[in-house]
Formats: structure tokens, sequence, C-alpha cells
């Protein structure tokens, strides 16, 4: 666990992007929950609401909640505009302020109900309004149990917003997305460990000026806000004041999806970039889906993606033309519905095959799917969770006829190493993946073409694609990454032994190519 | 009777429940000045009937009227403020010192009380000035209903309105902050409406006795009367009480035999 500390102190930049959502995404709640809370206090019926609204939020899971508000957003911008951001900061705030919105509601909610009905009495006995007694007594009153809503609320939106990585928002979370794919536990364990820190001393925060609050003692809650509002202004400053002294040169986005492939292509391409004077940003760890209309709106400017999937996923098709028409069918989409383009292949392809160890393969005489179908009634195939849903996997059994003896779901991780341990027979892989050369992998060759192909091919936003020195700045890699090389690389990353990261393998790559 | 004397006047008030006829049918006037107990069971109406005045109860029908204006057409809060109000719990604000318990009412008016002020009338219910500054919770159950009693008179009423105020305190404290009221409502010229389920704490302390049962005034008589027979059978159940006990208490063996 070499490194810690130095990965921990270098994730600044992440903490302050943390810090400032979190904080914006619990006012914002605060904001929306205390005016409710009254509400609710007032009407019977607008307490249920809210509060079984609040619940119902609170069942979405946090990953699902943050993604829904990509295409909410992007048909919010038919109202407020095309300048609508449908990706990073402001779905991240909504989705974290609606999950905050619960506990702070819920607490407020109940201390107002618990408040004793004699004070409330002698409060309109004395002839306190409406607004006076909220303010003079049942705010003061309600005010510690608030406050212990808001510190659950904290704690949760500061752990929930290690999420928003998915949706472009910069966080703690990158390390930890990274670190998982990449197998990387040093970047996971920082990102985990700068997170609960954050969270911890939220909570003792918070908790000393619940505490002021409940003992009726100024200097603890007033010491806890100071506290509270010096660290949110220095996250505000670390995170804006280099902005302020104003970089001039455009700064290009580049998405990647959460597997390390994406991470690596992601880094390659920008540091062409950087070479031709862009300034450029990473968004790590999109969703698969939210990648294609992030980079077709604009929200990214560059991101990688594979024929196979954009034609299930965006065209709805279910045939297979074969892998040069594939191609130029999806190019012309492109052109034909959007002004963002698919500028050009990299040359390899990181599509669904079926791998077997080579001994058990030459046993069994395998070299085929057509072969496979012969035996199959005798042998286990694994696949990851999803796969014995996919259309590929229905295509491929109707083909050939395939029935195994039994299936059997792993996760990517582990697949190869049920492979290695003859629990499964035959697994379905992915062609660029670098185990399968380093495990000497016989991957299966498929006659009837069943297996649509999964061209890797970079997608430019309209503005990207406008832009011809980025076009030359990229050309040289069209083409130019065969399915050995990209192995290479992916493993180089993924392996346990002596890893790189997806910088010095995307590094690795260009000298590798030639560039 | 002319205007002028008459501090309250009900006016035909009846307030609901469902079927329950919580107050059904008063009306009754109280000149300025007097002190009157309203005395009956639980659940007889008298604590509702005196939340019609300061309207923390809406009457259904009738109306009350507080020196000739009608309660209903007068700002709630500006109605509550001029009127003293005496709560059966007590009712102190726990996250406010004596002090400001106190303050309260004139504050609400924009108006701040002089730190003498609070001596003054926190010397009304003998308490000592040190008290100002101690939370309601550090007070015991009598200092705190003694506060009680400084927070309705700092705004200058002249109308007190009392909920069963010594329900909850020792007899010992109960009979000296009784005679105290007593005291302050002679002194400070009040007219005293005090709701009591204590037939020998009315009989004490007020001039006029109203008895109370199922929404209805029984009895309107003063305090000698009652004590002669006169006011009904539910009036004499409940004088009967104390005067019971009182005999029990004479005929204790050994006792005025020496």
């Amino acid at each position: 666990m070499s490194g810690f500390w130095p990965t921990l102190f270098g994730l600044g930049d992440k903490l302050a992007a943390h810090v400032v959502l979190s904080a914006s995404a619990i006012a914002l709640g605060i904001a929306v929950a205390l005016p409710l809370a009254v509400w609710a206090s007032r009407s019977r019926t607008v307490a249920r609401a809210a509060l079984g609204f609040a619940s119902l939020v609170q069942t979405i899971p946090a990953l699902a909640l943050l993604a829904l508000f990509f295409p909410i957003l992007l048909s919010l911008r038919a109202v407020f505009g095309e300048d609508l951001p449908t990706l990073g900061f402001l779905p991240a705030l909504l989705a974290l302020a609606l999950y905050a919105l619960l506990p702070i509601l819920r607490n407020a909610v109940t201390a107002q109900a618990n408040l004793d009905p004699g004070v409330m009495e002698a409060a309109d006995g004395v002839g306190m309004s409406a607004w006076q007694r909220l303010r003079l007594v049942e705010a003061p009153l309600a005010a510690p149990f608030v406050m212990a809503g808001i510190r659950t609320a904290a704690v949760w939106t500061i752990g929930a917003a290690t999420l928003s990585t998915t949706i472009g928002q910069p966080s703690l979370g990158d390390p930890i997305f990274a670190g998982l794919q990449t197998q990387n536990w040093v970047l996971v364990l920082a990102g985990c460990f700068a997170s609960a820190a954050l969270a911890l001393a939220a909570d003792l925060l918070l908790g000393l000026i619940e505490r002021g609050f409940a003992l009726r003692k100024r200097a603890f809650w007033l010491g806890g806000m100071v506290a509270v509002s010096l660290g949110v202004g220095a996250a505000l400053f670390a995170q804006f004041a280099p902005g302020w002294r104003g970089e001039a040169r455009d700064t290009i986005v580049i998405g990647a999806k959460s597997f390390s492939e994406q991470y690596i292509l992601a880094r390659l391409i920008g540091q062409r970039l950087e070479e031709a004077g862009y300034r450029v940003e990473y968004r790590d760890g999109l969703g698969s889906a939210v990648v294609h209309r992030a980079v077709t709106t604009g929200a990214i400017d560059i991101s990688v993606d594979y024929t196979g999937t954009l034609w299930a996923n965006e065209l709805g098709r279910d045939d297979n033309p074969g892998r040069e028409a594939m191609y130029r069918e999806i190019v012309d989409w492109k052109k034909r519905t959007s002004d963002a383009r698919i500028f050009g292949r990299l040359g390899f392809e990181n599509a669904y095959a079926f791998a077997m160890r080579s001994d058990r393969a030459r046993e069994l005489g395998v070299t085929s799917l057509t072969d496979l179908a012969r035996v199959a009634p005798r042998l286990t195939v694994g696949g990851d969770p999803e796969f014995f849903e996919r259309p590929e996997w229905i295509a491929v059994r109707d083909a050939y006829g395939l029935r195994f003896a039994e299936a059997r779901n792993f996760s990517p991780t582990f697949m190869y190493d049920a492979l290695q341990s003859g629990e499964a027979d035959v697994i379905s892989a992915y062609t660029s993946d670098g185990r399968i050369a380093a495990d000497r992998l016989t991957v299966l060759a498929d006659p009837e073409e069943a297996l649509p192909s999964y061209d890797a091919l970079i997608v430019l936003s309209p503005k990207a694609s406008r832009d011809e020195r980025l076009r030359t700045a990229l050309k040289p890699l069209l083409g130019a990454i065969d399915v050995a090389r990209m192995q290479a690389a992916n493993y180089a990353v993924d392996r346990t032994e002596d890893k790189r990261t997806p910088d010095q393998a995307a590094e690795e790559l260009a000298n590798a190519i030639g560039l | 009777m002319s205007g002028g004397e008459v501090a309250l006047r009900f006016d035909q008030v009846g307030r609901h429940y469902g079927d329950l006829r919580a107050v059904d049918d008063v009306s009754l006037s109280i000149p300025n000045g007097q002190f009157v107990a309203l005395v009956g069971a639980s659940g007889s109406g008298k604590s509702t009937l005196l939340k019609t005045v300061n309207r923390l109860t809406l009457p259904d029908t009738g109306r009350v009227l507080i020196q000739g204006e009608d309660a209903a057409d007068l700002p709630v809060a500006a109605l509550r403020r001029r009127i003293g109000y005496v709560f059966q719990g007590i009712g102190l604000f726990p996250h406010m010192s004596v002090a400001e318990n106190i303050a309260i009412g004139p504050r609400l008016s924009g108006e701040r009380l002089s730190e003498a002020r609070i001596r003054e009338l926190l010397a009304l219910v003998e308490l000592d000035a040190a008290m100002a500054q101690r939370m309601p919770d550090a007070l015991s159950g009598g200092q705190r209903q003694r506060v009680g009693v400084a927070r309705a008179l700092a705004g200058e009423p002249d109308l007190l309105l009392m909920d069963e105020p010594f329900g909850a305190l020792d007899p010992i404290t109960r009979d000296a902050l009784g005679e105290r009221v007593k005291a302050l409502h002679s002194d400070l010229g009040l007219t005293t409406v005090m709701v009591t389920h204590d037939m020998a704490e009315a009989l004490l302390l007020a001039e006029r006795v109203l008895v109370m049962d199922r929404g209805r005034i029984v009895a309107d008589e003063t305090p000698l009367a009652l004590l002669e027979g006169a006011g009904g059978s539910i009036a004499q159940g409940l004088v009967a009480v104390p005067r019971e006990q009182a005999r029990r208490l004479a005929d204790i063996p050994g006792r005025g035999s020496a």
C-alpha cells in the first residue's frame, strides 16, 4: 500500500469539489425542507404528501436517482433553452438535495408534532401571531431536532455524492470508481478515507451546533457554524480561484465509461490534445447510457464508443449487417440525426466473444462456435450478470443451437478465474480484454457472424467536430490501435503486479503505435 | 346594567363538539372589578367557556362582549395581549428565562419591559429579583406559576383569566398563591375569572361563584348564599364536599374534649 499519503494529498481538488457539491445540496435541501415542514405542521394532508414523497425518493437507489436527472434536465431544455446543463454539477445537486430532504423534513415535522401543546396554547394565549409563534417558540424549540436531521442528511449526502462521478461531476467518487475498475486499491482507499473523514468532520461540527441549540449555548452553535462556513469557504476558494486567474485556452472535456479501456483511451486522446495546446478535463466513470447522449448534446466533447453498442441502444436495431455496413450506417445515422459526428475507428474491436482455456479447447477439439455446439450439453458456460439477458447471447444461441449443461453468472473480474479453476468451461469474454492474451485463451471463431461487431470509434460533440485543429490532432489515432496492443494496454492496468495507471498505459500505448 | 359597568358579557354563547354541547346557550354579565369563580366537574364546559373570551375557543353561536366590544370583531392577537391569561399547565416557554417569559406579551407589541418593571412584577408575585435570569426548569412548581401570574399581569390588563391556575400545586403553595392573587385582584382593580374544580377554593377567593354542569350555568350565587344552601342540588353537592371534610376534621376523636 505504498503511495497512500501522496495519493490522498493529491485529492485536494476532488475534495474541494465534493465539499462544494455536498454543502450546496444540503443547503438546497434545508431551503426546501424547512418551509415544507412548517406548512406540513399546519396541514395533515401536506405532511402526509411531503413525507410520502420524500420517503419514496429515498427508496430510489442513489445511483439511479442521479442518472434519472439526465433525461429530466434534457427534457427541461425545451423550457430553459439549450444552455441548461444536463451533466455535472446541476443534476448532482438536484438529486442529492432530494436525497437530503427526507431526514431534515422528517425530523422537523416530528419535532413540531411533539412540541408541548401547553406551550403552544400559551404562545397563542399571550397573543402571538402565527409568524411570531413560529419565530419565537416553534423554531427555537424544534432547532435541536431539526439540526439532528441536518446532521443525518449531511452524512448521507457526503456518502452519496461519491456517486455523482457517474454523471460527470468531479467528486471523491472519481478515485473510488477509477480505482475499482483498474483494481488500484490505494486509489479506492484514499477516496473512501477522504470521504469518510469529511463525513465525520461534518457530523462533528453539526453535532456541535445541535448541542449548542439544545443547551442554549451560543459559543457552541456559533463556533460550529463558523467552522462549517470556513470549510465550505476554503473549498469554494480552492475550486474557483484558479478559474479567476483566467486560463484563456479552450477546455476539452473527455468522457469515459467505467472500465479500464475507456480510461486509457480517454488519456490517450487527452495527451494528444494537450500536446496540441488544449486544456483537458476528464469525466470518468460515466454511465454507458449517459455517455452517448452527453457527447451528442455537447455536455462532453469527446467519447469513445463501440458500433455494436450504438447499433442496439441508439439505433434500436437487432439485425447484423456485418462489420463494415454497420459502421457506415452508424456514421450516416449520426450525420442525419445530430450535429455530433463519428470521427473514425481506432482499429480494434471490443466485442463479445466466447473464450476457452487452450488446453481444454484442444482436448475437446473446439476452435469455433460450431464445434462448441457439438459438446455444449456437457459444458458449463459463464457470463457477466447481464450477458444471458442480452440480444447477443440470444442471437448466438439461436444461430448455433447452443444448449449448455449449466449457465452461471460471474462478475467480469472473476470470470477468468472461474475459467482457470474449471468452474466454467467457456466464458463470454471481451475481445480487447488483456487477460485473453495473458491467460493464452482460445477465442472461438464465429463463422455464422452471429455476434455483432464492436468497433471502437471516436465520437465528437457538435463543437469538437467543427474544430479543425482538434481533428488534426486526433487523426493519427484512427486505425492505429490493433487488438493486441489494446489487450496489452488493458492488461497493464488490470493486472495485480507491476500495475500501470491509465495515464502511464496511455503513454506506453502512444509509444507503441509510434506517436 | 349600562355597558360601562359590564367588563364581560356572554350572550347566548354555545360551543358544540359533534353531539356534545360543551357550552350550551350561556348568557351572563360580569361587572368591572368582580372576582368570579367558575366551578364544575371535569367536562362541565367551564374551561371551554373561559377560552371563548380570548378566542382560544371560537363559539359556534352567540357572542362575547368585552367592555361592550364583540370579541369576534377585535384582531385576535391584540385581543389576547390586553387580557391576562394564566394557563392550566403553567405554559412557560422553556427556552426563555423568567424575565423573557414575563416580558413576552409587551415584546410582541414591540415594547421592551425595563428591568425595574420586571423586578416590580416579580415582587407582585413575591419572587426575588434574582429569579429573573433563571430558566423555568430551575424553578419549583409554585415559583413557575408565580411567574405565570406575573407574565399575565405584565401587559397591565383589566381582565385576568385563570384556567385551573393552582391545580398542579401542593396545598400550602396553592393557598398562599391564591391569597396573593386575591390581593392583586383588589390592589390592581382587576376583573378576574377563575376556572376551578375545587369548590373550597372558589368559596374562599371569589365574591361570586358560577356553577356549570353539562355546558349550562346551574347556579350563580355569592359564597355566603351557597353556604346557606342556595343554588340547587348540583351546587350544593359541590359545597357539601368541603363542608363534610371540615365536619370530619372537627369530629376527630380527642379534639375539643380537652
